[in-house]
């Protein structure tokens, strides 16, 4: 097995064939004829569909939970509670960062919302109708729901204890720890911000906030546990994290990894909401009580009770010079992750230590706080906190730049952090594009071009904004490169094709190596007995490490390719290359891939099986001051500039032209890259113009795509593109590095930063509704609207 | 109580009982086994289950099975297969139109019913036929170009006397 632990530079310097080529997706052809597997569509023999009753109050002790009349309705095949999951599991309680989480409620409720019973029958109809004969009585407790009045809370605690996972080492020290709703605290401190605070001629200080959002991924999440006798089991799950799901049930269940087998379809959408435990975890554990196949499938609505986009509060302070250089920045920010930590506490951390924005700040102090309150869960969300931070960093930034009338684009660049300097971590970075992303927007939006600023009731604006991410680690790929008996080949690999492309670009990398067409190559679907591990499909990180892993298999596999090869041609193995499907030596001799394997197993039989791990190096940042050498394996930048239309009347903004721009390292397949870039830039368009939970205590009241609006194609602007800005991570396969969340970064505060051009206008709270914006407009004349938001 | 209904899938009849209750959505995936319809929202918002009833695109969440009694429905596995592609599918395919693929049969179904009444839309005449469909993956850019790509390709493969006398809609 080939394991590469340290980033490789490139070392074939050959001209690559099958990298940069806009193929079709490999996977498509079943997509638009209907025929694409979901778990969506999976039946089993004797199956049972499960429909969970949820708390209807947002924190409370269980008082009577009477499941008698669900239980007597003809038809109704079990009704299942917390007592008795902890008759098979004694704590059943789980997450990747904290062990907080009940497979069904126990004792208490946290959240509006929370499953605390499931009817089970062959028809989910039945099943339905049983949920809702099930009573509870709750003795309701007091409640919190705002991020920094829970951080800040004194009586009201939304767990007595924390119960830290033990994964991770910078949480060991939460252990225990009670009265207190502040999951996690993480400081970085980079020289002295005090310091610079002092040596700046200008300070600004500004709270931008941002508010809890739903993925709305079109297929919701679904789940099938099947019992395989009574010490194993199978979870059929529309999963990003197969690898995870095993680990934890596995862990929860008491039984070796080898006893529990998770496997995946295609899933109709992720960004997120399909990580972790979400459903697996519950399936598993009705499959083996009621010794029968278990299906639940959430409805929309109830995924807006599952997980969600961390709302926050962000307080930006910065110390300029009159030289418009930035040289102290101090950042505030709380992490509203709801009842359960989920994966918040890595959200606070990780994307914690990049609040002061891609710049190069002398003097840095940042403070996150993952904050538990009484709503649904928050966790992972496209971009992984990012959007969050940018918005306020880069509405903090123009406020800025245009109050020191200084040209905003100007004003950014002047202050960009470059190659070879050092990131708040102390991180030196590396291979990171952020100038050339800039000058690329500059170019693409003709950024300088006069405009038409508009009069009377329409004005009209431009705004830009940059946003950079670190890739989450240390994580861990696998990868196994399969060469059949009549040469055909499969790549089995645990990344989880959600719609991003992953099979098409994992194919094309092998394909690279091996002189394959891609097209002729099959990927291997994520199932835990079959594919080796994988951290999981998120953060963008699959194509830099996933790409790595396959690249390095695909090398391995090749070596033993040419060895035989060399026995069939009598020629030396390190002599040959392999293209058009073929093993070619030197003097023009060649094999197909196919003749090669009958010439080593003298039949059309065996296998050439090459296998790849890779894990790139890291160093914790030190507790405290939050400094690192090694950070991340990469990092990612995105710029978008945007122009706006506002109507003065009605404070409706009508964004004209959305121009993305990011590093992506090398393309490997610019038509599905883009997709991604413009996909990404208009998922956050709805998160910055209409998309947010409302709540009443606790209760979310808009729980359904008809009253909670994601953008349907009437919102699009007109004008849409993305670019590529020149770029190259030596470390990626030939140069890759991840693309699924950079088109999201910088929507939010380039499209407020627009409004502000037109109207003079600042906002500081997502989404820009037209309320909103009105709102805003109005009390900028002195003549605010009552009943103020 | 269960209907006796008979309805027309993909040309092929089907006649037997339902429960009322039944949405045709859930009749054309668990009855009939035809699971390229796709459920997202389950309150007509998303459009990942729109099928043609009797020709006109439909969201088979907002019907019930009995009131398609004696209609012809066709569902994406109507529209083409591998072997027979209809040129909105290979359009989808050619251009990029599609990314997880959720919404993709609902929007193959809904630009279909478009181009049948309209063989040369303008890009707002597109964006209005799909515009009761939800894409949570692409930005919808690739999903116009794909139908404005199956649009061309059909007036190509038309003879041109056919076109003559077209409705101008």
């Amino acid at each position: 097995m080939s394991t590469r632990v340290d980033p490789q530079p490139i070392t074939e310097d050959r001209p690559t064939v099958q990298i940069g080529r806009s193929i079709p997706r490999l996977e498509s052809l079943e997509k638009v004829t209907g025929e694409t597997e979901y778990i969506h569509h999976l039946r089993l023999p004797h199956m049972l569909y499960g429909k969970i009753f949820r708390s209807s109050v947002a924190h409370g002790r269980i008082l009577k939970l009477d499941t008698r009349a669900a239980r007597e309705l003809p038809g109704v095949a079990a009704v299942i509670t917390g007592a008795d999951v902890c008759a098979l599991i004694p704590e059943p309680y789980y997450g990747p960062a904290f062990h907080d989480q009940p497979v069904l409620a126990i004792d208490k409720v946290r959240y509006v919302g929370e499953p605390v019973a499931v009817a089970l029958s062959e028809d989910p109809h039945l099943a339905e109708h049983a949920a809702n004969l099930i009573e509870a009585e709750y003795e309701e407790l007091p409640a919190v729901f705002d991020e920094v009045e829970a951080a800040a809370a004194t009586d009201t605690f939304v767990h007595d204890a924390l119960k830290p996972a033990g994964t991770f080492p910078d949480l060991k020290h939460l252990q225990g720890r009670t009265k207190t709703n502040v999951a996690l605290d993480f400081s970085l401190r980079h020289n002295d911000a005090e310091r610079g605070f002092e040596q700046a001629d200008y300070i600004f200080e500004h709270v931008f906030r941002t508010p809890a959002a739903i993925h709305a991924a079109m297929e919701p999440i679904v789940a099938v546990g099947e019992p395989r006798g009574s010490s194993a089991v199978t979870i059929h799950t529309s999963s990003q994290s197969p690898s995870f799901v095993r680990t934890e049930v596995a862990r929860l269940l008491g039984w070796p990894e080898n006893h529990v087998r998770v496997r995946t379809a295609f899933l109709g959408g992720g960004f997120g909401a399909k990580l972790y435990i979400k459903l697996e975890a519950l399936v598993a554990v009705l499959a083996l009580l009621v010794k029968r196949p278990v299906k639940i499938a959430l409805t929309m609505e109830e995924q807006f009770y599952t997980i969600t986009k961390h709302a926050t509060t962000v307080r930006m302070k910065s110390g300029v010079t009159k030289a418009g250089k930035v040289v102290a920045r101090r950042c505030e920010a709380w992490w509203n992750g709801g009842a359960y930590a989920d994966i918040g506490p890595r959200v606070t951390q990780k994307s914690g230590f990049t609040a002061a924005g891609p710049y190069d700040i002398e003097n840095v102090s940042l403070d996150s706080y993952a904050v538990y309150t009484n709503l649904p869960p928050a966790g992972a969300f496209r971009g992984f906190g990012i959007p969050q931070l940018v918005w306020a960093y880069e509405s903090h930034t123009d406020i800025i730049a245009r109050e020191l009338e200084l040209d905003p684009l100007e004003f950014r660049r002047a202050n960009i952090l470059r190659n070879g300097r050092p990131q708040a971590t102390g991180t030196i970075m590396r291979d990171t594009a952020t100038v050339e992303v800039l000058d690329t927007l500059e170019r693409a939006m003709d950024w300088k071009a006069p405009r038409d600023p508009g009069d009377g009731n329409v004005r009209r604006g431009r705004g830009v904004a940059i946003g950079f991410k670190a890739c989450i680690a240390p994580t861990t790929s696998v990868a196994i490169v399969n060469i059949y008996g009549d040469g055909s080949c499969a790549v089995y690999c645990g990344t989880v094709d959600m719609g991003q492309g992953s099979d098409t670009a994992m194919a094309q990398i092998a394909a690279e190596v091996l002189g394959l067409d891609p097209r002729a190559i099959s990927v291997i679907h994520p199932d835990t007995d079959v594919t080796p591990y994988d951290m999981a499909t998120l953060g963008s990180r699959s194509t830099f490490h996933m790409g790595n892993a396959v690249r390095l298999a695909a090398l391995d596999a090749r070596e033993k390719l040419f060895i035989m090869a060399g026995k069939a041609l009598g020629c030396d193995p390190g002599l040959l290359s392999a293209a058009g499907g073929c093993v070619r030596a030197p003097d023009g001799r060649q094999l197909s891939v196919g003749e090669v394997i009958k010439s080593g197993f003298l039949m059309q039989a065996g296998n050439l099986i090459g296998s790849g791990s890779f894990r790139p190096t890291y160093t914790s940042p030190s507790h405290g001051d939050g400094q690192s050498s090694d950070i991340t394996p990469f990092w990612m930048v995105g710029a978008v500039g945007a122009d706006v239309e506002v109507d003065m009347e009605t404070g409706h903004v009508r964004v004209t032209r959305l121009v993305s721009v990011a590093d992506v390292g090398t393309v490997i397949n610019p038509a599905i890259v883009t997709r991604q870039l413009n996909g990404g830039a208009v998922m956050q368009l709805g998160l910055t113009m209409s998309e947010a939970l409302r709540f009443d205590h606790g209760q979310v009241t808009n729980a359904s795509l008809a009253d909670y609006k994601i953008p349907g194609i009437l919102d699009v602007p007109a004008e849409i593109f993305a670019e590529a800005a020149p770029g190259c991570q030596h470390s990626g396969p030939f140069g890759a590095k991840g693309a699924g969340e950079t088109g999201t970064f910088a929507v939010s505060p380039a499209i407020a930063n627009a409004i502000h051009d037109a109207t003079g206008v600042r906002i500081y709270d997502l989404p820009l509704t037209p309320e909103v914006v009105y709102r805003a407009l109005r009390a900028a004349q002195h003549n605010p609207l009552e009943n103020e938001l | 109580m269960k209907h006796s209904i008979s309805v027309t899938v993909n040309g092929a009849k089907w006649t037997g009982e339902v429960e009322p209750r039944t949405l045709l959505v859930y009749f054309l995936r668990d009855t009939l086994g035809l699971t390229g319809t796709h459920v997202g929202c389950d309150t007509s918002s998303c459009g990942a289950c729109t099928v043609l009833l009797d020709g006109r695109s439909v969201k088979s969440c907002t019907l019930l099975a009995v009131q398609a009694d004696g209609a012809s429905v066709t569902t994406i596995e109507g529209i083409g297969d591998a072997e027979h592609l209809h040129p909105v599918q290979s359009a989808f395919w050619e251009e990029h139109g599609l990314q997880c693929g959720y919404c993709t049969p609902g929007m193959i179904v809904s630009a279909c019913d478009l181009l049948q009444r309209n063989p040369d839309p303008t890009e707002d005449e597109i964006r209005a036929a799909i515009s009761g469909n939800l894409c949570r993956c692409t930005g919808y850019q690739n999903i116009v170009k794909a139908v404005q790509h199956a649009a061309a390709a059909m007036r190509a493969a038309k003879p041109a006397r056919e076109r003559v006398g077209a409705p101008a809609d």
